[in-house]
């Protein structure tokens, strides 16, 4: 079907080029981000993988205009992050699930849209949709610690989803559910992106998880945050589970595991 | 239910009794005084009766309150100058208009100190200054220059209250506006949320447990206000009247229903705001 390259009359949807995001720290300053260059796709899956503290959520935040960078440039949809965001380009899914103990699951997913101004039938006919497409479907009336982790954190992937940006962006999603909720979010996940061809930017610590998902992997190093090596897949773009025991799927694999270990010989 | 019935029945039987035991001790020097000028001796019994019946005891026996609490609230027309259903309306009143006073000054001040960084730097020391002012020193001026003025009755009182409620109200409500933590505030920064839009949707429900707990102990400080401001006033009306008459003529049996009375006010005002919190919180799923 599809192929996983990028046609190349579209310009990128994000590009930053030579990012630096320095913070200044009591203990001095922390360079979080140094000499970034990355072109992501219109419809791409790239994960961000690498130690701790190797800037992934800081290169996020820059995208969603939570972070100023402190040098270089980046745009986002052609538009200065800033000017994205208020053109409501992407929709963001924290670490955690980070839902409003005060409303429902139904009444969380539909926050976004009632700031944005939809109107009410749209709103209940989103809501429902989003639900649906997470597996939530008849947890609407229900309050977020009625929910398991995993059920929460899905009803989050939803609220980021029910507005219907091009590009979603997720900080560690499914960090801390079990291998097999993950499994199976993975799959949906890839589900509704090859449905919906959005750009995802996607934040994970797990080696499988990024080779499962990614059309590009993007493996970073810390001190200073940067990116050692950029992975183009091969993979087809329709994978199930079972696409874990390829030769293929191993080969991207080892090259993650190798760019993690020159990463870490830094130290 | 049934169970906490039981151990609070207790805990009131034993302060009765120690209540009894204490009027003992206080009124006998009075009854065995009496008794010397009348030249009789008095049996044990004899003495223990009459130190639960005095006229003005030093400290009057529960059932002596309980009759007056009776005569005074069920016998009289609430209408009535010596109704204690009377009296403790007119409290209530400048209570509860002072609690609405100060909860919305409160409310007021504490939005204004979360959202502007100059009065975030510079009212809440006067704020917390206020309270260190011992509300008797201040009440009879507030009192007499307002009467100086032409304002008398309700509102001076309400005023008192209002000095005395606001503080927990601001105090709760700055910390509850500002409990939303940094991933909450991001999140209606990537809706792109207007500032309205963030306090409405979730400043304002995060606040909403400080609130009512603040509510409470602004609903109590009211009551104290509105008691306080009754007794410069040469009181004509109120609890706080009452309780200043009564010790003009050494009423004690008068001042401890009055007394009494006061708690049973607090009592229902902070239940009420008790169970609109847990309604509320209820609805909201918080509790
Ligand atoms: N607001 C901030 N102020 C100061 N330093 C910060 C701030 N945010 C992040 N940092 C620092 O920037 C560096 C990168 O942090 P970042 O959160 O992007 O790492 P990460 O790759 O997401 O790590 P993890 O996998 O643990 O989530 C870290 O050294 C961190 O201490
Ligand atoms: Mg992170």
């Amino acid at each position: 079907m599809s192929e996983p390259t990028v046609p190349q009359s579209q310009p990128p949807v994000i590009k930053a080029s030579n990012l630096d995001l320095t913070f200044q720290t009591n203990d001095g300053p922390v360079h979080a981000l140094k000499g970034v260059n990355l072109d992501i796709g219109k419809g791409e899956f790239v994960s961000f993988i690498g130690p701790s503290g190797c800037g992934k959520t800081t290169f996020l935040r820059c995208i969603a205009a939570l972070e100023q960078p402190t040098g270089g440039t980046l745009t986002v949809n052609g538009m200065t992050p800033d000017d994205a965001r208020k053109a409501r380009a992407y929709g963001y899914v924290f670490q955690a699930a980070g839902l409003y103990p005060w409303r429902t699951i139904g009444g969380n997913i539909r926050l976004p849209l009632e700031i944005m101004g939809f109107s009410k039938e749209e709103q209940a006919k989103r809501v429902k949709k989003t639900l649906e497409l997470v597996d939530l479907a008849g947890f609407e009336k229900k309050f977020p610690w009625q929910l398991s982790g995993g059920m929460q954190q899905r009803a989050s992937i939803a609220r980021a989803l029910a507005f219907d940006a091009e590009i979603l962006l997720m900080d560690e999603p499914f960090g801390a559910l079990d291998e097999i909720v993950r499994d199976h979010l993975n799959e949906q996940l890839l589900a509704l992106w090859s449905r919906t061809g959005k750009t995802i930017g996607f934040v994970t610590h797990s080696i499988p998880e990024a080779v499962f998902l990614s059309t590009k992997i993007v493996v970073m190093s810390p001190r200073p945050g940067r990116i050692t090596d950029v992975i183009d897949s091969r993979l087809p773009r329709d994978r199930t589970l079972d696409i874990r025991d390829t030769q293929d799927f191993m080969d991207i694999a080892h090259r993650v595991r190798e760019g993690l270990r020159a990463g870490h010989a830094y130290d | 239910m049934m169970r906490s019935v039981f151990p609070v029945l207790a805990v009131v039987a034993v302060l009765i009794a120690i209540w009894y035991a204490a009027a003992v001790w206080l009124n006998t020097p009075w009854a065995l005084d009496k008794a010397k000028r009348a030249e009789v001796t008095l049996s044990t019994s004899d003495l223990i009766a009459d130190t639960w019946a005095q006229d003005k005891p030093k400290l009057p026996a529960p059932h002596q309150v309980a009759i007056e609490i009776w005569n005074t609230t069920v016998e009289k027309k609430i209408t009535s100058k010596r109704s204690l259903i009377y009296h403790s309306w007119i409290t209530m009143s400048a209570t509860v208009l002072g609690f609405a006073l100060g909860t919305a000054l409160g409310f007021a001040l504490a939005v204004g100190i979360v959202y502007n960084r100059v009065m975030d730097m510079s009212v809440m020391p006067w704020v917390i200054a206020s309270q260190t002012i011992p509300i008797l020193a201040i009440a009879p001026m507030i009192i007499v220059v307002l009467n100086a003025v032409g304002i008398s009755g309700l509102l001076p009182k309400a005023l008192i209250s209002m000095y005395l409620s606001f503080f927990p109200v601001v105090v709760g409500m700055v910390k509850g506006l500002r409990s939303p933590d940094a991933m909450q505030l991001d999140q209606m920064r990537t809706w792109n949320a207007s500032g309205g839009q963030e306090f409405i949707k979730l400043r304002l429900p995060a606040s909403m447990p400080y609130l009512f707990t603040s509510m409470k102990i602004a609903m109590a400080a009211s009551l104290v206000g509105a008691i306080v401001g009754e007794l410069p006033t040469g009181a004509v009306a109120g609890l706080g009247a009452r309780l200043l008459a009564g010790s003009y003529y050494g009423q004690t049996v008068q001042i401890w229903s009055a007394l009494l009375m006061a708690a049973a006010l607090a009592a229902v005002l902070v239940g009420v705001i008790g169970a609109i919190q847990r309604v509320t919180l209820k609805r909201m799923g918080l509790a």
